[in-house]
């Protein structure tokens, strides 16, 4: 079973896929979806039997291919994965899925075809395996540069009226950071080469010493692109615009899947290769992590669009997973691998549900909607349950990954953990202050009178600073501006009543839902998954891979050492 | 003692807790499938899990016993599993949670039978039953907190269960809010034990607390306080209880009165191996409860809702109780027992109050009630006697329960003692004026009743139906008993021996019967005083503007809200403004102007589709002739 090639074929698979249904015919839109909900769940069927191969207690990287690539540079299109890789690649495929059905019944701006979004969707996927799956560093950076293109096309050409400029923006920043990251891809290069033969390979890279010194500028070249793209304060405004912009299945993938290549980065390049340079630079990123979780907070906080607000909520969140990775403990790690994955379940779900109720009212700001629980109960109990994962209420599974990094970093950082601590009070005041606002009270806003008539299209006023939008579009906004405003103006007082969700949304919402609940009582098996790779990354920077060892007082009798056994 | 595996009945005791999750499940999933016989599932699954809990207290024998099922999180040297501890302490809460629960559901049949949404009620009722009754069977602190924040969510759901109106869903999120504060200092208690001792469980960590540095032992006593504080409406955070009664009124007398509002009291009852090791950490308990229990006090005697009166009421009960943990082993006991008397005089109060507001068009301002005895006369004796349970009025329950407490706080000793013995005197003066006051203003002299609202009729005040008094009966025949059952029947410490050790026999430095002849002769007084300035005169329909400076700041509960509010609401909101401002103009500004600078201008880089998609294309040529260049020169080099 093991030879059986599942990570060529979670990355073949759907970009053939995606090659089909660009091909297919204009006006083909049903069949393009049949055949994209057809492939990625075959990929979800892939992921899931990759981890039933998966031995937990068997060699790190494992379901290994390698077939030379480019001979000369060592090269190799190298595949394999570690616990760490396997669930986020469990997680690409549960939500790729949810993402085609959550974008079923969308409308494409302009005369764009729904084909092409789809076929995005499908090369996104591949991408995001090959990102994963990567063992070999240049490999690795192919598929990280490449992942842009589809997700600049999903946010330029299918997004919101600010749809460009959020786009290039994405794209701006990623591409500094990607370009950064060569420079120490190729650097790397030139270390193995300098002792021995010149390599890509990932356990090749990870065998070798590198100078400290060396190992400052290679791990800063890394850090930053990943920095970026898991954006900690001060790399993170694009992530607002891009995620407000962005259609709602595309903000998705974004914020589930693509930022935590950069989470993903720090686990499994900055720390292993660069060890030194990691342990010297880790209160400094852990300044960055704690900064993030309280600032982004507050900023979700101060939001008025919705989709901006959980953007930013994801900002924080990610300063929770920095905090997790850069404790350099077992518990920590593990916890900040398994926050990746609720994460994209929670926030997943949380911009789906957004997503379902833009579509109806016409617009993301938040004054435009009140008391919808009365009329959409069930939108409503969705939305809830997303944003009590948001905000890791017990039995949530986000609670299990917070819990996890807090009480996994105490030991070792404690003063950063604290203040940390103190973002689970900011949390619960982002989340319910939205809900209140949207979902309790009278019936108000938009709903009172006509929404806007492209639903999706959102805010209707373009702020002065959307210099990305075409001028053809902005003058088409602003059309639509007028009209939307005037109509509202005039049927203000005849109440629209809100559509719950439709059966299509409750399938898409449901497995998230379940998943939430499931791994929030029994997350065991992805822990089990995870920290076998964790642990072996804390041991690579110097950590103790078998779990902080408290000394009790200042006797230093310890009478845990049976639990910290069992934990090796 | 030592735990033991569980047999028998006991090892199903989970049981407990799934009951009324399932119920909630199927009333939540089922939908309006459900509608018609929702509330008899809900309530049925509660008193199977009442009966249960019988069986399982019966089978006990003063054992600790300890059920364990499944791995919940195994990380590193941190393993926590899912298991519940069945011992004497969480017996007793676990009746309590599921027999006053058990009645309030019943009563909640007839309370919300016209409400559209009463499936969803009684769904949201089963979870808090399940989450509490977790939060009590657990046998490690994660357990606990998972439960914590459990019943936090039903409190959160049950308050804004009327959430089209704003007063009920903002103090929804108020409560949940300052919840979760204390919730932050519960979180980094448990933090503090595994980085210190490598373990969460309460055998484990009370096995080894002993050997940690004093000031350790005293930081996660006081990180447990601010939990407990948050979750028991304890100064300084108490001021979301009495917003919480915009919830419907079993609600108040289940979640806010009986149960969920006493697990404070329950998490430093059950740490007691860690408090009996810090006294700094028990004097600021003491601290806190003596002066709760004053503002719950003060604040009682003001308010003229009903509901509000009884929160307060219950605040500064609660105070008590914290009061009598913050004494030590002396006090466990007693707080416990006044916990349990609580809970049945309180909720059954709050069950008058529902009935009073049922028959009085859901009005709340007791000036517009008065002579309600007669037309009531069920609720006015079950009323009554839950009113002098409370009081302390001599041989029904608050008079054994607060009584113990009282004599304990003297004999804590020296000036100290003298202290918190007179606050705790003073206190129960100060019950007895505002209970009186709101006996008088509701069941006597004239009837003030008026419409609710323009337009509607003034209300006709019936009796309750059956399913509402029968509850109330029984919670009345609680409220006389329970504290005699207790303190001399059957004394609760003696059961609690397994859990707090053998019950010592403190010096007295008042004759306890002393005690009770001056608490007696202050709770007249007290009542006394609410005659002469409430029952000897006419109640004026609108609450009088020129009054005391005391009673102004009673009135405002001591400003507890004007200080949170300009302390950190709009301190927090002046600064997410400026830093949403921040962001956008300088951080965001920063990067723009730098793009601009290095790019020429950002709006032509993304001028057109087209220009950009060149513009890439060229970035990716020359990305590979750099990557190119670079290797050739490597292997060339």
């Amino acid at each position: 079973m093991n030879s059986f090639p599942f990570l060529l074929l979670m990355i073949v698979v759907p970009a053939v896929g995606a090659a089909v249904v660009a091909a297919l015919p204009r006006g083909r839109d049903l069949l393009a979806k049949q055949i994209a909900l057809g492939v990625s769940l075959v990929v979800l069927l892939l992921a899931v039997l990759a981890t039933v191969a998966f031995d937990t207690d068997g060699d790190r990287f494992q379901l290994t291919s390698s077939v030379s690539w480019i001979d000369d540079f060592g090269v190799s299109f190298a595949l394999g994965v570690d616990g760490i890789a396997l669930v986020m690649l469990l997680l690409v495929g549960v939500l790729v899925p949810v993402v085609i059905g959550a974008s079923w019944d969308d409308e494409p701006v302009g005369n764009r075809s729904m084909t092409v979004f789809f076929a995005w969707i499908l090369l996104l996927e591949a991408m995001m395996v090959g990102v994963f799956a990567a063992t070999d560093v240049f490999l690795f950076y192919v598929f990280f540069e490449a992942m842009l293109v589809p997700m600049y096309f999903l946010i330029g050409s299918f997004g919101g009226p600010r749809r460009q400029y959020a786009a290039v923006k994405f794209f701006l920043y990623s591409l500094v950071g990607g370009l950064i990251m060569l420079a120490a891809v190729i650097g790397l290069y030139v270390v193995s080469a300098n002792q021995g033969e010149g390599s890509f390979a990932f356990e090749v890279l990870n065998a070798i010493d590198i100078d400290p010194d060396v190992q400052k500028l290679l791990f800063l070249g890394f850090f930053v692109a990943f920095a970026i793209k898991a954006p900690l304060v001060p790399f993170h405004t694009w992530l607002p615009d891009a995620g407000a912009e962005a259609p709602v299945g595309g903000a998705v993938l974004l914020v589930g899947v693509l930022d935590k290549v950069g989470t993903f980065g720090f686990l499994r390049y900055c720390l292993p290769l660069f060890p030194d340079a990691s342990r010297d630079f880790a209160p400094y990123v852990l300044v960055l992590a704690v900064a993030g979780v309280l600032y982004a907070a507050l900023l979700a906080m101060g939001q008025s669009d919705m989709k901006r607000l959980v953007s930013y909520t994801s900002v924080a969140h990610f300063g929770f997973i920095a905090l997790g990775i850069f404790a350099f403990t077992t518990e920590a790690g593990t916890g900040a691998v398994l926050y990746m994955v609720n994460h994209g379940i929670a926030t997943g779900l949380l911009f789906l549900v957004v997503g379902m109720l833009i579509a109806r009212g016409g617009s993301r700001r938040i004054a435009d909607y009140g008391g919808v629980a009365a009329q959409a109960p069930v939108l409503a109990g969705v939305f809830l349950i997303a944003g009590l994962a948001s905000l890791a209420l017990p039995g949530t599974n986000s609670f299990v990954s917070e819990f996890l990094v807090l009480v996994g970093s105490f030991p070792t950082r404690p003063v950063f953990t604290i203040l940390a601590t103190v973002g689970i009070i900011l949390a619960a005041l982002y989340v319910l202050l939205m809900y209140q606002r949207t979902m309790h009270g009278p019936v108000r806003g938009l709903m009172d009178g006509q929404g806007l008539t492209t639903p999706g299209t959102g805010e209707p006023t373009a702020p002065a600073g959307s210099s990305g939008a075409t001028s053809a579009t902005a003058t088409a906004t602003a059309t639509a501006t007028a009209t939307a405003t005037a109509t509202a103006t005039e049927t203000v007082t005849s109440a629209r009543w809100m559509p719950d969700l439709s059966r299509r949304e409750i399938a898409v919402a449901a497995p998230l839902v379940a998943l939430i609940i499931a791994l929030g009582v029994y997350p065991q098996p992805l822990i089990d998954l995870i920290e076998p790779a964790v642990a072996a990354t804390v041991d690579d920077v110097g950590g103790d891979p078998g779990g902080t060892v408290p000394e009790i007082g200042t006797n230093g009798a310890d009478t845990s050492g049976a639990e910290t056994e069992a934990g090796n | 003692m030592d735990t033991v595996p569980a047999d028998g009945l006991l090892s199903a005791s989970w049981l407990l807790i799934a009951l009324p999750l399932a119920g909630a499940a199927v009333l939540l999933l089922g939908g309006r499938r459900t509608d018609r016989w929702g509330h008899l599932l809900g309530t049925g699954t509660v008193v199977a899990a009442f009966v249960l809990a019988l069986a399982c207290t019966l089978q006990l024998d003063e054992r600790q016993v300890a059920v364990d099922l499944f791995t919940f999180i195994d990380s590193g040297s941190l393993d926590v599993r899912a298991g519940l501890l069945f011992d004497p302490l969480s017996a007793v809460f676990v009746l309590l949670i599921t027999g006053v629960g058990a009645l309030i559901h019943v009563y909640s049949i007839g309370y919300m039978a016209h409400d559209p949404r009463r499936r969803r009620f009684f769904a949201y009722l089963n979870l808090f039953v399940a989450a509490m009754l977790l939060l009590v069977l657990g046998d490690n602190y994660v357990a606990l907190y998972v439960g914590w924040e459990g019943v936090g969510l039903a409190s959160y759901l049950l308050i804004a269960f009327w959430h089209e109106r704003p007063a009920a869903a903002t103090a929804a999120k108020k409560a949940f809010i300052m919840n979760r504060v204390g919730d932050v200092g519960l979180a980094l208690a448990i933090f503090v034990m595994f980085a210190q001792l490598g373990t969460v469980t309460y055998e484990g960590v009370f096995g080894s607390v002993g050997l940690l540095a004093g000031g350790t032992v005293t930081a996660i006593g006081l990180l447990l306080l601010l939990g407990a504080c948050g979750k028991s409406g304890q100064f300084p955070l108490q001021a979301w209880l009495p917003d919480a009664m915009e919830g419907p009124t079993p609600v108040s007398a289940l979640i806010h009165a009986a149960t969920m509002v006493t697990a404070g009291v329950y998490l430093i009852a059950r740490s007691a191996p860690i408090y009996d090791l810090t006294e700094t950490a028990r004097t600021v308990v003491l601290a806190v409860g003596a002066v709760t229990l004053l503002i719950g006090a003060i604040a009682g005697c003001a308010y003229d809702d009903i509901k509000k009166v009884l929160a307060y009421s219950t605040v500064s009960q609660i105070g008590y109780m914290f009061l009598a943990v913050g004494l030590g082993p002396v006090g466990y006991a007693a707080a416990i027992a006044h916990l349990l008397a609580h809970g049945f005089f309180k909720a059954g109060l709050f069950l008058g109050a529902g009935s009073v507001m049922h028959a009085m068009d859901d009005q709340v301002d007791m000036r517009r009630f008065g002579g309600l005895a007669r037309k009531l006369p069920v609720t006015f004796v079950t009323f009554g006697l839950g009113y002098l349970a409370l009081i302390g009025f001599p041989f029904l329950s608050g008079y054994w329960t607060k009584d113990a407490i009282i004599e304990a706080a003297l004999d804590h000793g020296g000036a100290w003692g003298w202290v918190l013995g007179g606050v705790a005197v003073l206190g129960a003066g100060l019950t007895a004026f505002y209970m009186t006051r709101l006996m008088l203003m509701t069941f006597f002299g004239r009837a003030r009743w008026a419409p609710s609202a323009p337009g509607r009729p003034t209300p006709h005040p019936h009796e309750s139906p059956s399913v509402m008094t029968s509850p109330m009966v029984v919670l009345a025949i609680g409220s006389v008993a329970a504290g005699f059952l207790l303190v001399q029947a059957f004394p609760l410490d003696e059961w609690l021996t397994p859990v707090f050790g053998e019950p010592e026999e403190a010096e007295h430095v008042v004759a306890p019967a002393l005690v009770g002849i001056v608490v007696t002769a202050v709770m007249a007084l007290g009542v006394l005083a609410a005659w002469l300035f409430v029952g000897r005169r006419e109640v004026p329909a609108v609450a009088p503007e020129r009054v005391s400076v005391v009673t102004r700041a009673a009135r405002k509960a001591l400003y507890a809200d004007t200080i949170n509010e300009s302390l950190f609401m709009r301190p927090g909101q002046w600064l997410t403004r400026a830093l949403v401002w921040v962001d956008n103009r300088g951080v965001d500004g920063a990067v723009n102007g730098m793009a601009a600078a290095l790019g020429g201008s950002s709006s032509r880089l993304g001028r057109t589709q087209t220009g950009f998609v060149r513009t890439y294309a060229l970035g990716m040529l020359g990305g590979a002739v750099l990557v190119a260049g670079a290797l050739l020169a490597v292997t060339a080099g």
